[in-house]
């Protein structure tokens, strides 16, 4: 019992993760129907951002909640900035293109991100510093919970919840509504489209650079190719979820979570080796396609002709 | 047509330039001309990547499905023909040099091999491409590179084949092999799309919709130009295997997919010369900015990136687009098969803005 609620709380926290980045993705799909491929490595970019904060304003010497509050905010904004600049100089000339191309340019985009940071900074894992101290609660008898990981719900939960007011709650979250409803109509009634388009990047790129920074306190380790595979993780679990729905983001997050979890945490008896974690989500995706293509939560499209 | 007597003596003629570069290419040279091993390396290589582009040509861009897992088909038919050659090949070469001398089995067992790994890269293109081809655009890209990332993921865990640490090829490949093969390949995508099934292919490319109302079976001509593609790709592998004489799963990784995207992305999604020129800049590419100060070479990949978005924002259709560069007589006699608009504008666009053009101004009239 005390391993389920182990890894259920391992679980937990990655999907916690996975959902923050995934609303980021299914936020972009729902108004633009691009993939941006780029998403995962805004992630990145929050990872590092935060690091290079910590260590300009002096946070990295010892553990400070003001720091951690601090780099968290600040990564977020300036995610946001990167997250805008990259709508604006590479997607919104494209936007008139084929699919194609657009995917094409994400692509692009992500891997120039990529090898920017690798080119400038080595490929090389650096220490994210330990900006809060770090502390196990025991839960349930043998399962042991850390503060790092009580963070990352926490901040979560409140972020997901802010967004959800955002959307449902301000005139922003209705004008974004209405333009992932229909991007003619909305702009028919006299909502700056491109100014909305750019919101939803910045709050989804804010997302997923909170996401950065607390996974790097939770597992210090930072590096430039470190978007890569979560990426592809959230994007799963935004398919997963019924790309385009923002509840069925979090929810497809909290389940690749699990999954991965437990799919490497019990398989290990029977001969699943560790290093099929990452098929794990891949092979959720494949599924997900074959059967149930719209996802979870999503509903079904029907091309007009 | 040219007659059957011009082809022969064409035919000829490419095998003898073949011959040559291939000596010209080896350590002892062509009456004593030769070039440096780094040179032959850079040729080699840019011929296995033409067999690479042309194949993923066929199934990007002429039946526009968007493939991102090529570098898997290439693995699957790497590791297949190598696991046949290391542990089979000596022994077969053997038993039959005793039969037709040492040369002939030497071509033989090769030959085996890499039909071997064409049928297995085959093979894997149909088990990918059964579900996968149903998906559209989007979706089908990431789940091809799914697919290449979990056959890496297996191949990595087979000990037989050498696993984390790699495994060591015997070196069959030359440029003899190479060559000709670029060549066949060429042949045979050339050859598919000036018929009829490449008429379907490139109708599906257009609009799916309407090609399955015309009564093209698009699934079937999809999975077929897949299992081709694949196959190609196998071959490609084979000959790159069997010329590192190491294969490592490091080397199929998505990096090596991308660089195959944008070969034919640069030359033109929708062209065969377009994608033979794709693939011989982004071979040479790297050499070249190993020329430039400093280090700059780190930067490659960053010049790759930046090359492709540049190009998606300025000329989305590459450099050839749908035309091909080719001999008079050839253009002449042949009908060009293309659609008459570039491969990357057309389709419906994100934002249903479209390009102005009276049809797409009465397509978004109808949407509202």
């Amino acid at each position: 019992m005390d391993t389920f609620v182990q890894q259920l709380i391992n679980g937990l926290t990655i999907g916690a993760i996975y959902a923050l980045v995934a609303l980021g993705y299914t936020m972009v799909y729902g108004i633009l129907r691009l993939i941006n491929f780029a998403h995962g490595d805004i992630y990145m970019v929050g990872a590092f951002v935060g690091y290079f904060l910590a260590f300009q304003l002096g946070y990295a010497t010892g553990p400070s909640l003001v720091g951690l509050a601090v780099v968290l905010v600040g990564s977020m904004i300036i995610a946001a900035l990167v997250g805008m600049a990259v709508e604006r100089f590479a997607y919104r000339p494209v936007r008139k293109y084929s699919r194609m191309t657009t995917l094409i340019t994400a692509i692009g985009v992500s891997l120039l991100i990529e090898n920017l940071f690798v080119a400038r900074l080595g490929a090389a894992p650096r220490a994210f510093p330990q900006l809060l101290r770090e502390q196990s609660y025991t839960l349930f008898g043998n399962a042991a919970i850390s503060k790092s990981q009580i963070l990352i719900f926490a901040v979560s939960i409140l972020l997901m919840l802010l967004l959800q007011w955002i959307i449902f709650k301000t005139k922003v979250g209705t004008a974004m509504r209405a333009v992932s409803f229909n991007l003619n109509s909305a702009k028919l009634m006299g909502i700056n489209t491109d100014a909305i388009i750019s919101i939803t990047f910045a709050l989804g790129s804010g997302l997923a650079a909170a996401g950065g920074v607390l996974t790097a306190q939770y597992n210090p380790q930072i590096d430039p190719l470190m978007g890569i595979i979560t990426g592809l993780k959230a994007f799963v679990a935004a398919v997963l979820g019924g790309i385009g729905n923002v509840p069925g983001a979090v929810l497809g997050g909290l389940l690749i979570g699990l999954a991965e979890t437990f799919v490497v945490g019990y398989g290990q008896n029977i001969g699943v080796p560790s290093t099929f974690r990452d098929a794990v989500a891949f092979a959720i995706l494949i599924l997900v396609l074959l059967f149930r293509p719209t996802g979870l939560l999503g509903t079904t499209v029907q091309e007009k002709v | 047509m040219p007659s059957l007597g011009k082809r022969i003596l064409a035919a000829a003629l490419i095998v003898l330039v073949l011959i040559a570069m291939n000596a010209y290419m080896s350590d002892e040279g062509l009456f004593g001309f030769g070039v440096p091993p780094y040179f032959a390396r850079v040729i080699m290589l840019a011929g296995i990547n033409v067999i690479l582009a042309v194949s993923l040509n066929l199934i990007t861009g002429f039946t526009g499905q968007f493939s991102i897992g090529h570098a898997g088909f290439m693995a699957v038919g790497a590791y297949s023909s190598a696991y046949l050659t290391v542990y089979f090949g000596q022994a077969w070469e053997r038993s039959l040099s005793g039969i037709v001398g040492g040369t002939v089995a030497h071509i033989v067992i090769f030959l085996i091999a890499i039909m071997v790994g064409a049928a297995v890269a085959a093979l894997a293109g149909l088990l990918v491409g059964i579900p996968s081809l149903r998906l559209r655009g989007d979706y089908l890209a990431i789940v091809t590179l799914g697919f290449a990332e979990i056959i890496r993921i297996v191949i990595l865990n087979i000990d037989k084949v050498g696993g984390a640490t790699g495994f060591s090829v015997p070196g069959y490949t030359n440029f003899l092999w190479v060559g000709a093969f670029a060549i066949i390949t060429i042949i045979i995508v050339y050859n598919i799309v000036h018929s009829d099934m490449g008429r379907a292919l490139i109708s599906i490319r257009e609009d799916e919709l309407a090609a399955e109302a015309m009564g093209i079976n698009t699934t079937r001509y999809k999975v077929l130009s897949f299992v081709i593609s694949s196959a190609l790709a196998g071959m490609a592998g084979v000959l790159f295997g069997h010329y590192t004489q190491f294969l490592s799963t490091n080397d199929f990784q998505f990096i090596r997919s991308f660089e195959i995207i944008i070969m034919i992305v640069l030359g033109g999604m929708g062209s065969l010369t377009g994608a033979v020129f794709g693939a011989i800049v982004i071979t040479l590419l790297p050499e070249l900015l190993r020329k430039l100060p400093g280090d700059a070479s780190k930067y490659r990949l960053v010049v790759y990136s930046a090359m492709l978005i540049l190009i998606m924002l300025t000329r989305p259709q590459g450099i050839l687009g749908t035309r091909e560069f080719g001999l008079s007589w050839l253009k002449r006699s042949r009908k060009r098969p293309e659609g008459t608009q570039p491969a990357g504008a057309t389709g419906v666009s994100i934002a249903e803005q479209g390009k102005p053009s009276s049809l797409d101004e009465k397509k978004e009239a109808e949407n509202l």
